[in-house]
């Protein structure tokens, strides 16, 4: 049995704490957690609804039941009848397939999210995430015309450039090759050194979590493993 | 080369046909979406009522808009005594049958163009800020142009050829109901007319040519504009 850091940790610094419950279907989900800053990991096999549960964190599925919050804002209660939408969280989620919008150029994906936030909320420019993450040369594109490598470093980068209070990341890597994974992986390194977000990064590899996140949590059959 | 009656006739079904074509519009894409992208009990009976004037006789929906518009009609009679408005037996009305006849062929490819819209684009849009509203006109409705515009350019050229429904509300009034299909019909029933029919019928077979080239040409434009057809850069 793989061991991770304790979900009941003590450390004081908690920026997202849950405890939620989902059910579609005849499958169950029961996850509670405090999560620190930094990057953490959530591994578990396919299918045993990491990414359920990312849907839930992001605001894009409803739970049955629980609770919600970040850095001491209630986003979901349930009980109480309190549920901020997804556009309202400023949680930046990438998905596996990058989910680029397809009619628009490389440049326009990038500045989708960073239009809508406030000039004083923003907390990168398209200069440095286009030199953080080697994407100057694609700004004309469509994403067509973008590798599956590309496709994902950009919808990194529009990510980041909604300045997210969390990034959340499910399975970024998953639909790319071993060469292309050896090569966005230091990116996502270098993201989390450079900007300090607090990020939660999902996905069935283990070696992948271990090389960036700070702490793991183990997730089976829609419960996270304490 | 039209006399004063045709050139008449084709210029009111042109006016019908793009006032009908607004009015289904906006409706059409709302009804399209909602039965690509949610699921709602009753589904079906909308189903079937968007695709029943289809599937009907003309004449049917006709005396249906004649019952329920028409001055004696409980809505004529009250858009009427409230807003002064008449729609039996004027062009207004002929509006209306064209659009309710039109109204299937805008939705179905509408319908179409947003199921194969992959929903997570919009979901992707809401977690960069986007409320569902900006992420419908930002993400899904650009997605749907191809579909959005050859469901307009079929929903106008079946509003130019409508006849059965237009006939049975508001007649066949010179100037101000008597559109292409109906002149072609009255020019066949008077001595002498046939010249006038043909050259009518000729006229709306080219026009409804020229309006599914036009369709396939907006199409291709709005799907090399959304991406769809452009790969010249080879994949890395």
């Amino acid at each position: 049995m793989p061991s991770g850091d304790s979900v009941t940790s003590t450390i004081a610094c908690h920026v997202l704490e849950f405890n939620l419950a989902f059910e579609r279907g005849g499958f169950l989900l029961q996850a509670a957690a405090r999560v620190d800053a930094g990057v953490t990991g959530i591994c578990g096999p396919s299918g045993c609804g990491k990414s359920t549960l990312l849907a839930l964190l992001a605001g894009l599925l409803p739970p049955r039941s629980g609770t919600l919050s970040f850095r001491d804002q209630t986003l979901v209660d349930v009980a109480a009848k309190k549920y901020v939408p997804a556009w309202h969280r400023h949680f930046a989620l990438v998905f596996q397939d990058g989910q680029l919008f397809p009619h628009l150029t490389v440049q326009d994906n990038l500045l989708y999210g960073y239009r809508r936030r406030a000039a004083g909320e923003r907390r990168f420019e398209l200069q440095q995430v286009l030199d953080l993450l080697e994407i100057g040369p694609l700004v004309v594109r469509r994403p067509a015309q973008l590798s599956g490598g590309e496709r994902q470093r950009v919808a990194l980068g529009r990510a980041l450039l909604y300045s997210p209070r969390l990034l959340l990341l499910d399975e970024p890597l998953a639909a790319l090759d071993e060469r292309l994974k050896q090569q966005i992986l230091p990116f996502l390194r270098r993201v989390k050194e450079e900007t300090h977000l607090p990020m939660l990064y999902v996905s069935h590899a283990r070696a992948e979590v271990e090389y960036l996140a700070d702490r793991t949590l183990w997730m089976e059959a829609g419960r996270l493993l304490t | 080369m039209l006399s004063p009656a045709e050139w008449e006739a084709l210029r009111l079904s042109a006016r019908v046909a793009l006032w009908a074509t607004l009015l289904c519009l906006p409706c059409g894409i709302l009804v399209g979406w909602l039965l690509a992208r949610r699921e709602f009990r009753g589904k079906f009976l909308v189903e079937a009522l968007v695709q029943l004037p289809m599937v009907l006789p003309p004449v049917v929906p006709g005396y249906a808009l004649l019952l329920l518009l028409g001055m004696q009609g409980p809505i004529g009679r009250w858009l009427y005594e409230s807003f002064g408005i008449t729609l039996a037996f004027t062009w207004k009305g002929a509006v209306i049958a064209s659009a309710v006849m039109a109204f299937p062929l805008l939705v179905q490819p509408v319908r179409v163009a947003f199921r194969l819209i992959d929903s997570r684009l919009e979901q992707a849009a809401t977690t960069l800020g986007a409320t569902p509203w900006n992420a419908f006109l930002t993400v899904a409705l650009p997605l749907a142009l191809p579909g959005v515009l050859a469901g307009s350019v079929l929903c106008f050229s079946r509003s130019l050829g409508e006849f059965g429904a237009t006939m049975a509300f508001v007649g066949n009034i010179p100037g101000e109901t008597r559109t292409l299909p109906l002149a072609i019909y009255s020019f066949m029933n008077v001595p002498g007319g046939e010249g006038a029919a043909m050259r009518l019928a000729g006229l709306s077979i080219a026009l409804a040519l020229l309006a599914l080239a036009a369709s396939h040409w907006l199409t291709r434009r709005a799907e090399r504009r959304l991406g769809y057809l452009d790969h010249r850069v080879p994949r890395a």
